[in-house]
């Protein structure tokens, strides 16, 4: 089931994307927005909600337009990977901080960090061009020279390739034994450390993750629209994050893109036929998931599929919600 | 810098500390007994503030409004907002996710904080609001010879002032507030012990919101509204009930006067930093003391 919707998925944005130009530009937006929810799910999964992590998005945004306006030939790729880099010394760093921290600690924390880094960036403007953000230049992508819409196909394709190594990657850290003792970190962090792990340690390893992941989308959507802003950084951007998360569930590593599908529909049908309330029926969305599938997208299938067993299920389903 | 401009940020900083101490109260109130950081509380400051905007600058248009009344349209529009929208959010959502994570019930606020913000724009539409007829009626006084405002500078400090000590009298010689300081303490013995968990829970949300909504109105007639100000309130407020100790109530009266006279000093030396300032103050406090200024140790639950 989770094959084929990840099959489906790729066919579909592939196909959809070469076909209709238009719909190129929110696929890829799609596909960024899942990395990011993809990232925030990592700390889902240990039970912490960040309400900053757009920052990461912000800081890699920002290093792929300071190195693209100071090395004018540098190619896409570099670009990108110096952007994801800066992300994660920045999320090892500010790790350290903030792993100390659980529940609204932890998320007022991120949003507080986050807030700094957004006001910083509006206020200096000789070096990061204030709210008007920074413009860059379309770069060479793998050292071919592209014209805008052979540009938006190759990073489509880059996306892609991006999404479904670390979709993958991701799921398989999930299973992995260091992400098992991270979702312990959610179940009890006691029994952790009476195990001889350092929760400490653990949510750490879990949050570079999630900066660096955060970060690639950042970059990638720097990349696409050829300008950052500090909006990328704005919290509102981080909860459009954690809401992502939320839809699809913290069950499965598909979650992120299937809860990015949802938003970039809802956002497609909010700018078509109900502009102004757009952020309402986010909020609607956000209270139907919460009450009625709080597992998520993943949550629905994953307990479809449990079902289909006859209830056999070899693992159990690792919900958003606790029992208390 | 020069005596002036201290005395002038003085005044500024404790004008504000107040506002943001109307708003702390309500959130650090609401947090201590519901156990949720209510996102929402943002929202209801806006609303606070929009509609006393409304009201006082409809009584204008009736043509002889006293100073009284306008001040009065102030309150009124507070109690009114934090009232309806204050049951909205404990009886439709709230209760329904008591029970479940920390998590999921900060979520929640924050979708009912999605929701307002777009009816707030629906309501008052996109452009800035202001009451500032208000803080003329009061007129000036001259102190060392620095100009101020009454309203400003009496009137905002005395109001958060005089909340504090209502709440808290209310708190320790009521009988709904003993048994908010024992839900508070410890809800499921509360609970035990024949308090009717339920009805302390609202009681407490309409006055926490009622308070949020206090911060607004009276923040009408000093600035200028337009979308976004609830946004910029509930972070702020957050930075400041996290420096005290979430759920401290006189804490939070510290915290809101360190945090406002910072930020006004900011604004007169180092503009640039205005904005981040109530955030270095959080993150260096929150450095040393984890749980935050005033918080009492508590056993680790295995």
């Amino acid at each position: 089931m989770v094959r084929t919707i990840a099959i489906g998925g790729v066919a579909a944005c592939l196909v959809l994307g070469l076909l209709f130009p238009w719909i190129k530009t929110p696929v890829i937006v799609g596909l960024c927005y899942a990395l990011a929810a993809l990232g925030v799910g990592v700390l889902m999964r240990a039970g912490q909600v960040s309400f900053g992590h757009a920052m990461y998005a912000c800081i890699a945004g920002y290093t792929v337009a300071f190195l693209g306006r100071r090395f004018p030939g540098a190619d896409a790729l570099l670009l990108l990977v110096a952007g994801v880099g800066m992300s994660v010394i920045a999320g090892a760093i500010i790790g350290v901080f903030v792993v100390r921290y659980r529940e609204i600690f932890f998320g007022m924390l991120n949003l507080a960090l986050s807030m700094v880094l957004f006001s910083l960036l509006g206020k200096f403007y000789e070096v990061t061009g204030g709210t008007d953000g920074l413009r860059i230049e379309r770069p060479t992508l793998a050292g071919v020279v592209f014209e805008r819409a052979g540009f938006e196909t190759a990073l489509l394709v880059v996306a892609l390739v991006l999404a479904i190594l670390l979709g993958w990657a991701v799921q398989r850290y999930y299973h992995s034994a260091a992400g098992e003792a991270l979702a312990g970190v959610k179940t009890n962090e006691t029994r952790l450390e009476y195990l001889g792990l350092s929760s400490q340690r653990i949510l750490w390893n879990g949050y570079v993750l999630s900066a660096g992941l955060v970060g690639l989308s950042g970059a990638l959507i720097a990349l696409l629209q050829g300008l950052v802003t500090p909006e990328s950084g704005y919290w509102l951007r981080s909860g459009e994050y954690v809401f992502i998360a939320i839809l699809g569930g913290a069950a499965h590593a598909l979650g992120a893109f299937m809860g990015a599908f949802l938003f970039e529909l809802i956002k497609l049908v909010a700018a078509a036929y109900l502009t102004g309330i757009w952020q309402l029926l986010l909020g609607v969305t956000l209270i139907i998931v919460i009450l009625l599938a709080p597992g998520g997208l993943t949550g629905l299938l994953l307990a479809r599929r449990e079902r289909e067993r006859g209830g056999a299920a070899l693992e159990e389903p690792v919900r958003v919600t606790g029992e208390g | 810098v020069s005596a002036d401009l201290i005395l002038l940020a003085l005044a500024d900083g404790f004008s504000y500390a107040g506002l943001l101490f109307l708003v702390a109260l309500g959130l650090t109130l609401i947090f201590g007994v519901l156990n949720i950081l209510n996102v929402a509380h943002g929202s209801l400051y806006a609303f606070g503030g929009y509609s006393a905007a409304t009201l006082v600058i409809w009584s204008l248009k009736g043509g002889q409004a006293s100073s009284a009344l306008l001040l009065a349209c102030l309150f009124a529009a507070a109690l009114v907002v934090g009232i309806v929208l204050g049951l909205a959010l404990e009886l439709g959502l709230l209760r329904r996710v008591q029970d479940k994570d920390p998590v999921v019930q900060l979520l929640i606020t924050f979708a009912a904080f999605m929701i307002l913000e777009d009816l707030l724009r629906l309501a008052f539409g996109t452009q800035p609001y202001s009451a500032s007829e208000v803080v003329t009626r009061l007129g000036t006084v001259d102190v060392f010879g620095v100009t101020y405002t009454n309203y400003q500078l009496f009137l905002i400090p005395g109001v958060a002032l005089v909340a504090y000590g209502a709440l808290q009298y209310f708190l320790r010689a009521t009988r709904v507030g003993k048994q908010i300081v024992a839900a508070t303490h410890n809800a499921e013995v509360a609970t035990a012990m024949g308090i009717n968990a339920r009805r302390i829970r609202l009681v407490t949300f309409l006055l926490g919101a009622v308070l949020g909504a206090l911060g607004g109105a009276l923040a009408a007639p000093t600035t200028s509204l337009v979308p976004g100000v609830g946004t910029d309130m509930i972070v702020l407020s957050f930075a400041v009930i996290a420096t005290a100790g979430l759920g401290q109530i006189t804490g939070a009266l510290i915290a809101a006067l360190m945090i406002g006279l910072a930020r006004s000093i900011a604004v007169y030396t180092i503009p640039e930093l205005e904005v981040v300032v109530p955030y270095l103050i959080m993150v260096l406090v929150l450095l040393v003391r984890p749980y935050g200024l005033f918080t009492v140790a508590k056993a680790r639950k295995i």
